[in-house]
């Protein structure tokens, strides 16, 4: 090897470092002082900053469940509306992508190259018929217009039939089929289990970003005990935050952010390993 | 189902044929649902843009014909090129530092030499903000940024200003701030995206360039860039495409307004306020050019991922 580019080394891997370090501080600086404030009382708060926490996580917790805002509901309401999307999206981008990978039909090419091409397509684009016909179709203040349109998936999509192509082999379809099971067991009993480490990777995917979404929900969403927690995130930037109690205000926002952080935690490897896997060819 | 299991006697043609019916019958769902809630929606959204349509007090006017009035409008006001200004601008902030430094990171992960150690830990922080919750996450900036918030108070405290700077009322400490946050966002995605890049260069390469006593930054930029230009292509449009839909931070930031004087106002923003005060048309008319922007974009990736398949 040679020597002047092992001497460079050294140097390199201390300024990886450094450079590391400082990233991982402005990563996780603004969680760190948002868990010590929502530990401070409101006039400790107005007091300015400290480093170490005070004693009032609990009472900020208390005053956040028994204030104005519902937000026990709004965690509910956004959990079911995340987890049948995620449910529902990861089942039939399965079973879109298994009708792509097992069977060859007329214009097979053709919709795969149409539903690929429908990927980029903005929800916000089509954002003003949608809403337009959820209400003629009675179906705003509904959670139907928030979970339905998952099923329709065109980049889960894609990761499963990339997924598929690499890890479901047609022999053991065939086996099945020569033992004589129907095509909808063998998709349900033989193809979903195979899936299940694809499934996992793109539910968790699904579930973040229904859990994260605002700017659809808040359109179709009016009724105040059918709202979404980052709804009611927003509204509490428009209301007169100035006279509120700042605790509160904290509590409010550690408990939209930290239920994603502790599941993120425990799933890391799953989620890094995931995020490759999809649009790009490796 | 009965067909499917079919008599010995059926021949093996005619029992492939069956089965492919299930292709057909698999895809339903996802068609029905497909046109239902993109394409019917996607007609309508176009076919509104060429009609009058807007609520005045408590009164809906049109919708009246209009053909390409809308669109005129939209560019004749300037606020299309103000808000296209304002979105681009706050892109380019975040995407700038975002894609030197996830090269940099990219190159230090894969850079087998260097043996770096807590690689898990490292990626694992850097992502964490990606998962975040961008309206809770813009309304702690709000707080933490505020006036009277913790960061005026430390660096009033640290004696590095003599009084609170109001980050939002200053045009480029609230560009800045959506900057910040869309680049912490993201950049540990581009970084996660562009290793998987540079693992898949042929080692050989590395190798042969080292023998022929290449530096690690001669060898970054002559054998690791080059190959990396699909990926890079890829990462740069989908983040366009990105920047362009950019609504949740400004919006939650600014509560909407833009502020300071609409300089940090969105075009996505300026969509959704058209949407809530009903003015159909022109949200139409909005949306139909963000959809065309972005279908140049997506053909220059498709176009770009294509050729690297042959």
């Amino acid at each position: 090897m040679n020597k002047k580019y092992k001497n460079t080394v050294g140097p390199r891997r201390a300024a990886a470092y450094i450079v590391l370090i400082i990233l991982t501080f402005f990563c996780l600086i603004w969680f760190y002082v948002l868990f010590i404030n929502t530990t401070q009382s409101n006039s400790a708060l107005k007091y300015g900053f400290t480093a170490v926490p005070g004693n009032y996580l609990f009472k900020n917790m208390y005053n956040l469940f028994h204030g104005p805002t519902p937000v026990l509901q709004g965690m509910l309401n956004s959990f079911i509306i995340a987890a049948l999307s995620a449910v529902l999206c990861t089942y039939f981008s399965t079973m879109t992508a298994y009708a792509i990978h097992a069977y060859s039909f007329k214009g097979k090419k053709a919709i795969f190259t149409f539903i690929l091409a429908i990927m980029m397509i903005p929800t916000q684009v089509t954002a003003l018929g949608f809403i337009r016909l959820m209400n003629t179709m009675r179906l705003n203040d509904s959670f139907i217009p928030l979970i339905i349109p998952s099923i329709a998936a065109p980049i889960t999509f894609f990761y499963m039939k990339q997924y598929m192509d690499s890890n479901l082999p047609g022999s053991l379809i065939e086996a099945a089929r020569i033992d004589g099971a129907g095509e909808f067991r063998i998709f349900n009993s033989i193809v979903i289990p195979l899936m299940k480490p694809a499934i996992a990777v793109q539910g968790i995917f699904t579930f973040v970003a229904s859990w994260n979404n605002y700017f659809i929900p808040n359109l179709i969403l009016s009724d105040k005990m059918k709202k979404t927690l980052p709804i009611m995130i927003a509204e509490l930037r428009g209301s007169d935050w100035k006279t509120f109690d700042m605790g509160q205000v904290y509590a409010m926002i550690t408990f939209a952010i930290f239920p994603v952080i502790i599941v993120y935690l425990i799933l890391s490897k799953y989620i890094i390993g995931g995020v490759t896997a999809g649009g790009v060819k490796e | 189902m009965a067909g499917s299991t079919g008599s010995k006697a059926a021949s093996g043609r005619d029992k492939i044929k069956s089965y492919n019916k299930y292709g057909y019958l698999f895809l339903i769902p996802f068609a029905v649902v497909f046109v239902i809630f993109q394409l019917i929606p996607l007609v309508q959204t176009i076919y509104y843009s060429f009609f009058e349509n807007y609520r005045s007090g408590l009164k809906m006017i049109g919708p009246n014909f209009i053909g390409l009035e809308n669109y005129k409008t939209l560019f004749q006001s300037g606020d299309f090129l103000i808000y296209f200004k304002n979105t681009m601008i706050m892109w380019v902030l975040g995407f700038v530092p975002q894609i030197l430094v996830s090269l940099l990171l990219a190159a230090w992960f894969t850079d087998v030499s260097l043996r770096l150690k807590g690689q898990r830990f490292f990626k694992t922080v850097i992502y964490l903000p990606n998962l975040i919750m961008a309206s809770a996450f813009s309304m702690l900036f709000f707080t933490l940024f505020g006036d009277i918030g913790p960061i005026n108070s430390i660096l009033v405290s640290l004696g590095l200003i003599s009084g609170p700077y109001k980050f939002m009322s200053h045009v480029w400490s609230v560009r800045g701030l959506v900057a910040l946050m869309n680049f912490l966002m993201w950049f540990g995605n581009t970084t996660i995206l562009l290793m998987a890049g540079m693992m898949g260069i042929d080692k050989s390469l590395f190798e042969a360039a080292e023998v022929d006593g290449a530096t690690s930054g001669q060898i970054f930029r002559k054998v690791t860039l080059p190959l990396l230009k699909p990926i890079f292509i890829y990462v740069l449009i989908t983040s366009l495409i990105g920047g362009l839909q950019m609504f949740d931070v400004p919006q939650i930031l600014t509560n909407g307004s833009g502020d300071p004087n609409r300089t940090s106002m969105t075009l996505v923003m300026y969509l959704n306020k058209h949407l809530f005060s009903k003015n159909y048309g022109m949200a139409g008319a909005l949306s139909v050019i963000l959809l065309i922007i972005t279908g140049i974009l997506s053909l220059i990736v498709f176009r770009a991922t294509m050729k690297d398949e042959d």
